[in-house]
């Protein structure tokens, strides 16, 4: 499956290439625009040509994304998914409230976390080891702020809150809150309780 | 040097929008470099100060820098080209005072207080007791004033385009131009073979009149919002506390950032159409290509900035799903069609008047298309389900989007009409070094893509844009990159200043403020 990593991989390379080529074009623009003769373009933009293609591009990112980005289908459709898990978690005076026993989930397993705000908003984030986000939301007093993930890879994530809330906000972070073991794993754990 | 005594009133009051403007320019990088310092935890300021910072940097850079010189700009393209007076002079004095007064407040509710509910002031954070009520009543005092003073230029720009001192016009037709209806009947016209009407209004009027629409719909909001705050304040320093329940946190949020995004979305874009029209057809000596577009895009531009808010809201659970999807991501994508005709128009414009010469206008302007052919498209890529769930709130949201179009896109574009202007606003002085100028091009040009650029790599390994790491060392790379160059963004302030005062004289300078003595003036002389 899809996840973070891989789209915000292709991305950089997207950007960068995206970033080159409207320095190129300005530049050759530029350099066209001031020659000493009048410079003939080597090929023409027709003006309907511009506003389709602004406009395939607009829409098409979106189309685009729906069909190959797996957790817009989930957001979308949530409220009739079923979960194999169900984490409820309180925030309150710059703290998350998490499970008592843990949050350990299975290879595999899709996942709603429901969150509740007691004062401010907040945002709800998970992050790998080495910083990358994995998703995020936020969660806003008097809100219903749920989300339903799908959690394919054994590893271990932390929780932070991504939306400011305060000079304290910085501090809500949780490492290692939750732990993704595979299938096998799971099963001896839940043995030997 | 600057002869104020041959300045007339309006380009008097011009230049002290101009001045104040990159003052508060120069604030806001200072302060940016301040909190640069911490984020590559060469720790400058305690987190406190550097949050009460960042609350108070969007307000300096957008409404104290940019706005101020987007309004003193305006206060002289206006009557100049409608060939009017303006409307009240004694007005236009008063915006600077009041948008000055109130940034100051804002700013100074930070420095004293450690007020830092951020500028979006999502409630009830700016209301809770996380902060003193003093500083809430300083920054909601700060901020209505400000909005006073946006009210006053709107009420100016508006009754200098309809006032009938000088002539006697029907409100109609100037009514029906300065919003473009004419673009699209002459769009019409033509389509029928038939006779297009010449628009009464110029188009960069157009672009004025119906950024301003949005300026004051964005004003109401922001000043009816510091009034909640100022009513919070008012008990909370009576020893009484209101439950801020009473206010929906999400409603709240629509309608702050149905305000607040009028700005984004709205009148930057279409202030920034109308600027580059205008220099299009200041740098080339001709008439715009394909005006009647122009003039109908604008309009459509206007009614986009009003349906897009719901980008703001994407990673909102609480938030309707067709709320999302229409407004969020739809409309939102036809700002990458209304900032494209702009680009296409402004681009074929000079195009078609080849060859010309590469002045500093020029080189601004391009330098301007550059910044929102590189930021508009980053933020239509967040305003997506899919995008917006693994970017929102990210360094990618404030770097590769806001700071590329607020620093390279208006930013340059500001700068390409401060170069246009400055001959006409001094009465044809030159500034002292060209080689300056150009410095001044480049470095800003290289520092703000490569800093925008290096923000938006650490909004894709995951570094929140709200938040300092102490001692983390995953966003160092990117960070440093980052303050590199912003340095070189420094760096183009001080040679842009230097250039500017060595030109205009330190006497010049201060007389565009207060007649000084001669004494005090001989002193001076030397000095300029």
């Amino acid at each position: 499956m899809i996840d973070s990593s891989d789209v915000l991989g292709l991305m950089k390379v997207v950007f960068v290439i995206y970033t080159m080529i409207v320095f190129s074009m300005l530049g050759m623009y530029a350099y066209s625009i001031t020659r000493a003769h009048r410079v003939q373009p080597k090929f023409k933009v027709p003006f309907f040509g511009w506003m389709g293609f602004l406009i395939f591009v607009g829409v098409g990112v979106h189309v685009m994304t729906f069909n190959v980005i797996p957790w817009v289908g989930w957001d979308l459709t949530r409220d009739s998914i079923k979960a194999d898990k169900e984490y409820r978690i309180a925030v309150a005076d710059y703290e998350f409230h998490l499970p008592e026993e843990g949050m350990t989930i299975e290879e595999g397993d899709m996942v709603r976390f429901e969150l509740e705000s007691h004062d401010v908003s907040y945002g709800f984030g998970l992050f790998r080891g080495d910083g990358t986000m994995v998703f995020q939301m936020q969660v806003v007093p008097g809100s219903r702020n749920d989300i339903v993930w799908k959690f394919d890879k054994a590893d271990t994530y932390s929780i932070r809150s991504t939306e400011y809330s305060g000079p304290r906000g910085g501090e809500m972070f949780v490492p290692n809150a939750i732990v993704v073991k595979p299938e096998v794993a799971v099963a001896s754990i839940n043995n030997q309780s | 040097m600057l002869d104020v005594s041959a300045l007339n009133p309006l380009q008097r009051v011009s230049l002290r929008f101009v001045v104040i403007s990159l003052l508060f320019y120069g604030l806001c990088i200072t302060e940016g470099m301040m909190m640069r310092s911490n984020q590559i935890t060469f720790d400058m300021i305690p987190a406190d100060h550097y949050y009460a910072i960042m609350g108070a940097h969007p307000m300096v850079g957008i409404f104290g820098s940019s706005f101020m010189l987007v309004f003193g700009a305006f206060y002289f393209l206006v009557p100049t080209l409608l060939n009017k007076s303006i409307y009240s002079q004694k007005l236009a004095e008063l915006t600077w005072v009041l948008v000055t007064g109130g940034v100051a407040l804002v700013w100074l509710s930070g420095f004293v207080f450690r007020y830092a509910a951020l500028y979006t002031n999502y409630w009830p954070l700016p209301v809770s007791e996380e902060f003193s009520p003093y500083g809430l009543a300083t920054f909601a005092v700060g901020n209505i004033i400000l909005m006073a003073g946006v009210f006053v230029f709107a009420y100016n720009i508006f009754a200098t385009v309809f006032h009938q001192r000088d002539e006697q016009k029907p409100m109609w037709p100037l009514l029906k131009s300065a919003l473009g209806i004419d673009g699209f009947t002459n769009l019409y016209k033509k389509m029928r073979g038939r006779q297009e009407e010449e628009p009464i209004m110029p188009l960069p009027i157009v672009a004025i009149f119906r950024g301003t629409i949005d300026t004051v719909l964005d004003a109401l909001v922001l000043a009816g919002v510091s009034c909640v705050f100022l009513y919070h304040a008012f008990y909370a320093i009576n020893g009484t506390t209101i439950d801020p329940g009473w206010f929906d946190a999400l409603i709240y949020k629509n309608i702050y950032w149905w305000g607040l995004d009028l700005i984004a979305d709205g009148l930057v874009l279409i202030y920034v159409a109308g600027t580059w029209y205008l220099l299009a057809t200041l740098i080339t000596g001709q008439k715009l290509y394909m005006a009647n577009v122009a003039r109908a895009a604008l309009l459509v531009e206007l009614v986009v900035s009003w349906n897009v808010w719901s980008h703001h809201l994407l990673a909102d659970q609480g938030q309707h799903n067709v709320m999302k999807i229409i407004s969020g991501e739809m409309v939102t994508a036809f700002e990458l069609v209304t900032s494209g005709i702009a680009v296409f128009v402004t681009l074929m414009t000079i195009w078609k008047a080849r060859p010309i010469k590469m002045t500093p206008p020029l080189k601004f302007l391009l330098g301007g298309i550059l910044g929102f052919s590189l930021g508009v498209p980053a933020g239509i890529i967040q305003a997506d389900l899919g995008m917006n769930r693994i970017l929102h709130n990210t360094q990618w949201v404030i770097g590769a989007h806001a700071h590329m179009q607020l620093l390279v896109g208006l930013g340059m574009t500001l700068y390409a009409a401060m170069y246009a202007l400055f001959p006409m606003l001094t009465n044809n002085l030159k500034l002292k070094s060209d080689k300056l100028t150009n410095f001044h091009f480049w470095a800003h040009l290289v520092g703000g893509v490569g800093m925008a650029v290096s923000m938006g790599f650490a909004g894709m390994d995951g570094m929140l844009r709200r938040t300092i790491y102490p001692g983390n060392p995953d966003f160092q790379v990117e960070m440093i990159f980052a303050a590199f160059f912003g340095s070189l963004m420094v760096m183009a302030y001080f040679a842009m200043m230097y250039n500017i005062i060595s030109s205009i004289g330190i006497k010049g300078l201060i007389e565009i403020f207060v007649k000084l003595p001669e004494r005090i003036k001989m002193k001076l002389a030397p000095l300029g």
